[in-house]
């Protein structure tokens, strides 16, 4: 029945590390703005297009 | 004339789309409005950033009015600096400003590339529900005054308050909050998943080494959630009962500590299994239920203070040099230059300049106040013509104006002690405690101690009015955001409840039902002939006042013509000569009509050389669907009409608001008195108003509804309502009740279940597994319930409303 002990600890391990995915992307506020970047995100072919010299976008 | 108006094709400005009326600028082919807008073309196109207008068309803000740069100044003050600035260290600054104007996709792009614009900007991102753009700039290049020109140059002015610069730490509790609900909503799924192996198997594995370990897991995974995810029960209810008062916190601080330490003597006295899973669900779905409670929508302010009417800083002068001061370091004895269309903070005495000043923000009256040296100036108007100089009499928080702020009943502000939810839960958890105390005594005079210790304590586990209150705040939760897509924003959920109980609805004139800024005008009289009418046209244009501004845009063409002997008589009328005509437009008595009437408004005459031609009349323009929404109201509601200004609509409307409860020429402070004197008669009142004069009321009356125009500024208020939505009111209230029935309804849903959870647990027979089906189930079922339910409702109230 060992096994089963391994696993149970690896599931909540696993299961733990995805709480921790969670918590570190709310505090970089993830879930504070949620449309300005499904806008942003369209911005940079525009910019392309337009323009020849298109330096890269400074990252945030 | 109307013909004439129409055969000229309508020319839209590039920039911001409005109709290029008065003047025309054009360059390579493209029409501008005004100067303004023309200007922040130029900009964008020396910058090669007209993408800006691919993106969607005309996405500009109209520059007609443009604010005085010289504001920003106060932006370089250290103190200031410091409270907008918050990260710096040495060479980057990062400051957030909010920016109003913020309206479309092509917004967010122009804001976002700033740096184009100015090297020293390295770089600037838009958080678009909360019309914020937060800007990381080099220190030492450019000033934080030069960053606010930048953005006001291309036509998005930053707008500085007062309330901006205290701080608020309410992110930082959202945040909180979804990590508590984070840890207790994993600790919830694995606690349950380890028990189902006990649940399944009967009464235990078979394994007890096995068995102890999934318990012992399960109580270490209860510990955040006991000890952190849950302290704001735990606070909130220890707060409740040392000010003696029962909120509804109580019961569920009760039912987690009750479930916490009955399952550690589950595990450690009894080797069984305990209700682990029952406490992390109860602590999960009531956060979950809490952050929907307290979802608002983040553009809107509901606690607007005079505060973030004013703004930051105002124009000072100190021997003989002018310097901007912040509006908090104002003191009395100081000189004040208030520009045109700039706001007066404090009130003053005029002591240089004409003044003209427009309350129709403050008290509703729409034609400007004049003010000569020496009169007293109320803060909250506004100058309309040239500069004037004040001097201060009294600090801005002392103020006429302000002092409505300090006049409320802060008592009756206790929205959610009254609810009926509160009410009911509270009635809900001594009932139940009553229950178990019987059977706790039943099993005690059986002689079976075990039994009725465990009938005393289990009904707490089950019966804890989690469901009665997630129905309440899902209902409304959801109710809420329909209520957003109307256009009709709620300060919270108690709002609803409130709305329901309304029985007096007091309506503001001016701006609310009226539309601001429009007049009709109609003339009648003898026929005027197209020269004379141009004639007229052109006089009128020569004043300010706005039945003079509203003759010259009815008639149209002034251009041409020279005028002479042009005179202004305050408040009675105009009159000038040209090409030998005589023109006099005011008042019956300044244009010596035999037998006029002492006070008409309304109303002016028109002469030529001397003699009576016809006149023109004014009415304010009432909203569209206005008598069909009074007349669905009628019946239900009493309803009551203020208005700061004076009577002339009083004909019109004694069709719709009987005589008594109409009240012209109201101050702020008369309007809060009738909602105090209606409150004490026992009404419930819902006020709806626009303006600063509204705001005492707003705040006084049961429920306050701020109508929003597109200025950006609506008084502190229980609701924002978008103004095009006013109409809609009866729906609105339909749709409260409604939700209030959908309430009534999963609370009848709640009892059914908790009626089996009894069942189990007065016989001292609630195993984890019965506990652990019933509590999710309900939750379930009930959630699913109110959420369907108020989604159908609006629906067909939506339905409703696209037919009519």
């Amino acid at each position: 029945m060992s096994v089963i002990i391994v696993l149970v600890i690896a599931s909540v391990v696993v299961a733990g590390g995805f709480l921790l995915a969670f918590i570190w992307s709310v505090k970089h506020g993830q879930y504070e703005d949620d449309y300005t970047p499904s806008v942003r995100m369209l911005f940079d072919d525009e910019s392309t297009a337009n323009k020849s010299h298109s330096t890269n976008k400074p990252k945030k | 004339m109307a013909e004439n108006k129409h055969a000229t094709t309508v020319l839209t400005c590039y920039h911001c789309g409005e109709e290029c009326k008065d003047e025309d600028f054009v360059i390579e082919e493209k029409h501008f409005c005004c100067f303004g807008c023309q200007t922040v073309y130029e900009i964008l196109q020396d910058n090669d950033m007209c993408a800006y207008y691919d993106m969607s068309t005309h996405p500009g803000v109209n520059r007609r009015v443009i604010a005085d740069t010289r504001k920003y100044a106060v932006l370089d003050d250290e103190q200031v600096r410091t409270s907008f600035v918050h990260f710096s260290d040495g060479t980057q600054s990062h400051v957030t400003f909010y920016l109003p104007a913020m309206h479309c996709s092509s917004c967010i792009w122009l804001l976002e590339h700033l740096h184009k614009l100015d090297p020293a900007i390295i770089s600037s991102r838009v958080d678009f529900p909360k019309k914020e753009v937060r800007i990381v700039f080099l220190e030492k290049e450019i000033a934080l005054s030069k960053v606010a020109m930048l953005c006001d140059s291309v036509g998005y002015e930053p707008l500085l308050s007062l309330s901006d610069l205290e701080q608020k730490p309410e992110r930082s509790f959202q945040r909180k909050r979804l990590i508590k609900i984070g840890i207790a909503g994993f600790a919830f799924g694995n606690v349950m998943m380890l028990a189902f192996p006990e649940y399944l198997s009967g009464a235990g594995l078979n394994d007890p080494a096995l068995n102890n370990l999934f318990r012992m897991i399960a109580l270490v995974l209860s510990l955040p959630v006991f000890f952190y995810c849950a302290d704001e029960f735990y606070i909130s209810s220890w707060k409740s009962l040392k000010n003696k008062y029962l909120n509804i916190d109580v019961p569920i601080a009760l039912a987690i500590i009750i479930t916490f330490f009955r399952s550690l003597y589950a595990v450690f006295v009894e080797h069984g299994a305990g209700y682990f899973d029952t406490m992390n669900g109860i602590v999960f779905f009531m956060l979950v239920g809490r952050y929907f409670q307290d979802l608002t929508y983040k553009t809107i302010s509901f606690d607007r203070d005079y505060k973030s009417y004013f703004p930051l800083s105002v124009s000072v002068v100190k021997k003989g040099e002018e310097a901007q001061k912040p509006l908090s370091a104002l003191e009395n004895g100081d000189i004040i230059v208030v520009r045109n269309q700039e706001l007066i903070p404090a009130d003053a005495l005029l002591i240089k300049g004409k003044g003209q000043i427009d309350y129709s923000f403050v008290t509703g009256e729409s034609e400007p106040v004049d003010k000569r040296i020496g009169d007293l100036v109320y803060a909250g108007g506004r100058q309309v013509g040239a500069a004037i100089e004040l001097k201060v009499v009294k600090e801005v928080s002392q103020s006429y104006l302000t002092q409505l702020w300090n006049n409320i009943d802060v008592s009756r502000k206790d929205d959610e002690k009254q609810s009926f939810v509160q009410i009911l839960g509270r009635y809900f958890a001594l009932i139940v405690l009553v229950i178990s105390t019987i059977a706790f005594a039943y099993w005690l005079l059986q002689g079976d101690m075990q039994r009725a210790l465990d009938a005393l304590i289990t009904p707490m586990i089950v019966a804890c009015p989690c469901a009665l209150l997630l129905s309440a705040t899902f209902t409304n939760g959801n109710a809420i955001r329909y209520f957003g897509k109307f256009g009709i924003y709620l300060k919270n959920a108690f709002v609803i409840e409130k709305m329901t109980k309304t029985d007096a609805i007091v309506f503001d004139k001016t701006g609310t039902l009226t539309q601001s800024n429009t007049t009709s005008t109609a003339y009648t009289g003898e026929t005027l002939t197209a020269d004379l009418q141009h004639k007229i046209a052109v006089v009128a244009a020569q004043s300010t006042h706005p039945y003079s501004k509203a003759i010259a845009r009815y008639l149209g063409n002034t251009t041409l013509y020279g005028v002479q002997h042009f005179t202004e008589v305050q408040g009675q009328g105009i009159e000038a000569d040209i090409e030998g005509t005589h023109i006099q437009i005011g008042s019956a008595g300044f244009v010596r009509m035999p037998n006029a009437l002492p006070q008409e408004h309304g109303v002016a005459y028109i002469a030529i050389d001397g003699r009576v031609q016809g006149r023109f009349t004014f009415a304010n323009k009432y909203r569209e669907g206005f008598e069909r929404m009074i007349k669905s109201l009628q019946n239900r509601y009493t309803l009551y009409l203020l208005s700061g200004d004076n009577d002339a609509d009083k004909a019109y409307l004694s069709a719709y608001f009987p005589a008594d409860h109409m009240h012209f020429n109201q101050t702020p402070h008369d309007k809060l008195r009738f909602i105090k004197s209606l409150q004490l008669r026992h009404k419930n009142v819902m006020m709806l108003g626009d303006g600063l004069n509204d705001a005492g009321a707003l705040q006084q009356a049961d429920t306050g509804v701020a109508v929003a125009h597109s200025s950006n500024f609506t008084p502190a208020s229980d609701v924002v309502m978008d103004v095009q939505q006013l109409t809609q009111l009866p729906a609105l209230f339909s749709y409260a009740h409604t939700a209030k029935r959908v309430i009534l309804g999963s609370f009848v849903l709640s009892i059914i279940y908790n009626v089996v959870g009894l069942y189990f647990a007065l016989q001292g027979a609630l195993s984890p597994v019965v506990a652990a089906i019933l509590m999710p189930l309900s939750t379930i079922t009930i959630v699913s319930f109110t959420t369907g339910m108020t989604t159908l409702a609006a629906r067909w109230v939506m339905g409703k409303r696209l037919a009519e």
